[in-house]
């Protein structure tokens, strides 16, 4: 069971105080305090946990954060931030004692430069409202998450959002130019900007991907991208999970990053095509979507090859789209994959692991043997040019007891990433999802630098805390420096 | 004065532990060929990498190489090559510039510096193709971060602070880097003539087409004239330069419609591989400031529109002369005769056209103990920078002083 910092009974208690003073700095309906109006901020899209904040506020100025965060690193109360709640991992899971501190009024676009390809937005724009705005003129904004319609930039940094084009566009720190952010103590700091790299240390790669623990974002400017004329996918279905993967590794190795490489197992296949008959092939043990883009003699170019190099490993279906309907329908059913596998389950658990590719037969394997010993069915969407796995646990959270041994399966199958030699998550983030299982990646030693790092930041420890990292240390004792003065110890080592 | 060489990470953490116990700052060091760059450090003791070198897990089609952190760059650009890949993002060759040509440039070294080339505007940085290392704070703790796969969000992105913070606040040990195949082919396309400001709207021009240009550069007619490829110093009139890469059928017909694009702004040429790839090398490295020596080199990173201005304003206010890549908002400038290197001059006109920063890349050891080698840091920014120094290296042993006092 999921534990959170203890509530501090001398915050709560002065509750009433705390929120005339964050009316005092956002006037108005911007300070949200009633139960009912709190309840629709208890959890993000993570709802297996929940927790009604203590206060909601909605400040709409960057002053305003400052005013806000300064205010409560005086007094000793923590701050959960959150853009549009669509986090996967709790990443925005309030906290009893805590502000909720909504970013979502902060949702103007503030500058389209296209001549330096780039736009400054608030973080509470969405990440396809960037797109949107820019799209008329041939451009878009690369990182594409499944939630795209409804998540927020800032979010997106904070979790360091990726998308099924992210191996060859890459992720959010990849696409993102510059931030304007607001310290735990109301410091208001710059990082980067219209130019490209930062001066001194790049404190803008490492607030991205922070999960809201490092400060608030208030203002970012993201790199736009001109759309590739041509778009066309290949459909190819595999007797075996390992032709399929097999087939994944040598269109790589000849030298082609795919815009798109998308796998899918059995139970997947079949769920997606139920739902939205995209005339996936049933018979089929993997079905994998390769999406060449880039000027028309490229794609067909790049499609030929692919073709050969499916016929190579076996392919059995080998379906090129002849349209762009056609290739959005080839699409349509693995981004229903979710919706699909919801329709055949009560509920699912969407996990997030990465793992080297070369070790997906042994995963897929493993996790075979683990449905079967838990009682769960699982169905696998692969993002399988970058290794990054996605299985759906499918449960019946009103069966007593089910949820847990979901979350027990999904921790075996997030073990069994980093045995193979993956990580935790791809995308999605720590949060509270993956927090305790941290210590099968990082050992005391790796988890305290980046605690250290954090107490940089925020030395009280009062931004978004419970969340990442296992245990919470006190700043003081992270920092205590211990050395033996006059010890040589290391008498035998060359010196020259 | 001692020179420590640790044969393995264990080694480096009782060396550090040792000179954070005593106060000893290290100077770190792969293979000597960026030491002069940053500012002089006070510093009695070298810790020398360089036994911490070789190519461990490279398997092509997983894109990830994992290698000890002072393996030469030759070694790992020579393996990446057997499988026709590379390190996209075009790490830079200053050896030459620097007069360090008898060293050898590590990996370490590489992402420590967070070095890229003309590709920056599409494949982006080092630390963007940094994916996870094993590295020694400088309390002696020998601590791990990131992983071994292309899409890795556990936990904060170190990679990112390490990379470009110059070795101040982690010795790398081994690292893990994401790798990409090689283009087919390349291809340039040269437009003949163009001022600074003519030449950048023409860049902005073709990096806003959908023809995917991979380099994109721009070089006054004296700098041009400079170039050892033929067509360029030949051209007589400043050469701006694109570069298309690809597969073969496309890249000609990326280089046709560009051709088309770009005719009404002056006459064309077309570079074929070896004349781009030397032209691009030579852009990468700055080899027309190699010569004469006693110039002081500075690389500014500007808002790309603003480029032809900065560099206008830096002809005015010193003897200086420039040349453009990443489309305008990477200038290279060489200034001579100045007693502050140009640093005043560089830092108004940087702060007077939309911001950016300037790193002094080349001068004499005096002149960068003298003025800011790279740009100075707000209040609340440096501050920030200082405490998160601290919560790597509290008794500041790695690398002290080299890009800002006290850090």
């Amino acid at each position: 069971m999921l534990t959170m910092p203890p509530a501090d009974p001398m915050v709560l208690s002065r509750r009433e105080e705390i929120i005339a003073a964050l009316r005092q700095i956002v006037p108005g309906e911007g300070v949200i305090t009633t139960e009912a109006e709190r309840r629709a901020y208890e959890s993000d899209g993570l709802t297996a946990y929940r927790q009604l904040p203590m206060i909601v506020v909605l400040p709409s100025t960057t002053e305003q954060v400052s005013q806000i965060l300064r205010y409560c690193q005086t007094n000793n109360v923590k701050v959960v931030p959150r853009g549009a709640g669509t986090s996967l991992s709790g990443g925005a899971l309030p906290l009893e004692d805590g502000v909720l501190l909504g970013l979502g009024k902060f949702n103007r676009i503030l500058e389209i430069d296209l001549p330096n390809r780039c736009a400054v937005v608030q973080p509470g724009v969405t990440n396809l409202g960037i797109t949107n705005a820019v799209q008329h003129v041939g451009f878009y904004y690369a990182p594409d998450p499944s939630s795209q319609i409804a998540c927020s930039i800032g979010g997106n940094i904070a979790e360091n959002s990726g998308g099924v084009h992210c191996l060859k566009y890459g992720l959010t720190t990849n696409n993102v130019l510059g931030i304007e952010m607001v310290l735990m103590n109301g410091e208001i700091v710059r990082l980067g900007g219209k130019a490209m790299d930062a001066p001194g240390y790049d404190l803008l790669g490492v607030m991205t991907g922070s999960e809201g623990l490092l400060g608030v974002v208030t203002e970012v400017t993201v790199r736009l991208l001109r759309k590739t004329p041509t778009a066309r996918a290949i459909l190819l279905g595999f007797p075996s999970s390992e032709q399929g993967g097999k087939c994944v590794a040598d269109i790589i190795a000849s030298g082609i990053i795919p815009g798109g490489m998308e796998m899918m197992d059995r139970p997947a296949i079949h769920a997606a095509e139920a739902f939205v008959h995209a005339g996936y092939p049933l018979d089929v043990e993997a079905l994998l979507i390769v999406e060449l883009d880039g000027c028309a003699p490229e794609v067909d170019h790049l499609i030929a090859v692919v073709e050969r190099i499916a016929g190579e490993n076996g392919a059995v279906t080998s379906r090129v789209s002849r349209n762009e309907a056609e290739r959005e329908l080839f699409w349509a059913g693995r981004k229903a994959a979710f919706p699909a596998v919801g329709r055949i389950s009560p509920d699912y658990y969407c996990m997030d692991g990465t793992i080297p590719r070369r070790a997906l037969p042994t995963v897929l394997a493993r996790m075979r043997e683990l449905s079967e010993s838990y009682a769960l069915g699982v169905a696998n969407v692969f993002h399988a040019g970058d290794g990054n796995l996605h299985p759906l646990i499918m449960y019946d959270a009103n069966k007593p007891g089910e949820l847990e041994r979901t979350e027990a399966f999904g921790a075996d199958i997030l073990r069994l990433c980093v045995e193979v030699g993956g990580v935790l998550t791809g995308e999605h983030g720590v949060g509270v999802e993956k927090r305790d299982l941290m210590d099968t990646m990082f050992n005391e030693i790796d988890l305290a630098q980046q605690q250290r790092l954090k107490c940089a930041f925020d030395p009280g420890g009062l931004l978004n805390p419970g969340k990442v990292f296992p245990q919470l240390h006190r700043c003081a004792e992270l920092g205590r420096v211990h050395v033996h003065r006059g010890q040589m110890r290391f008498p035998d080592l060359p010196r020259f | 004065m001692a020179v420590f060489r640790p044969a393995d990470a264990r080694q480096v953490g009782e060396i550090i532990a040792w000179a954070a116990g005593e106060e000893q700052p290290l100077e770190l060091l792969g293979g000597g060929s960026k030491r002069g760059i940053g500012r002089p450090m006070q510093v009695e003791h070298v810790l020398d990498l360089s036994a911490l070198s070789g190519i461990g897990d490279y398997e092509p089609a997983e894109l990830v190489l994992t290698a000890a952190a002072a393996t030469p760059l030759a070694e790992i650009e020579a393996a990446l090559a057997a499988s026709r890949q590379v390190l996209s993002f075009e790490p830079t060759d200053w050896r030459a510039l620097l007069g360090s040509e008898a060293s050898a440039q590590t990996i370490g070294g590489v992402l420590s510096c967070n070095l890229a080339g003309p590709r920056r505007i599409r494949s982006g940085a080092a630390r963007d193709h940094f994916l996870g290392f094993q590295g020694v704070n400088g309390r002696g703790e020998i601590y791990k971060s990131g992983g071994r796969v292309v899409k890795n969000v556990t936990g904060y992105d170190l990679c990112k602070l390490i990379a470009g913070a110059y070795g101040t606040l982690c010795v790398l040990t081994e690292i893990s880097i994401k790798v990409l195949p090689k283009a087919e082919t390349s291809r340039s396309l040269l437009v003949l003539g163009l001022d600074d400001a003519a030449a950048v709207r023409a860049l902005a021009e073709a990096l806003n087409s959908p023809h995917e240009v991979s380099g994109a550069a721009h070089l006054p007619a004296a700098v041009a004239r400079r170039s050892a490829v033929a067509a360029v110093a030949g051209a007589g009139a400043a050469v701006t330069a694109l570069r298309i890469e690809g597969p073969e059928p496309s890249t000609a017909y990326r280089v046709e419609n560009l051709v088309n694009l770009l005719s009404g702004a002056g006459p064309t040429d077309i570079l074929d591989e070896a004349g781009s790839e030397m032209l691009w090398r030579e852009v990468r490295d700055a080899g027309f400031f190699v010569e004469p020596r006693e110039r002081a080199v500075w690389r500014l990173s500007v808002t790309p529109s603003s480029g032809p201005a900065v560099a206008a304003d830096l002809a005015a206010r010193a003897e200086a002369e420039s040349y453009f890549d990443w489309g305008g908002g990477l200038v290279w400038v060489a200034i001579s005769d100045s007693p502050d290197a140009g640093a005043a001059a560089v830092r108004m006109a940087v702060a007077t056209h939309g911001g950016g920063h300037a790193l002094l890349l080349r001068a004499p050891e005096s002149l960068r103990a003298a003025v800011d080698v790279f740009e100075p840091l707000a209040g609340p920014l440096a501050a920030l920078s200082a405490r998160v120094k601290e919560s790597f290296d509290p008794r500041r042993v790695l690398n002290p002083g080299r890009m800002y006092a006290g850090i």
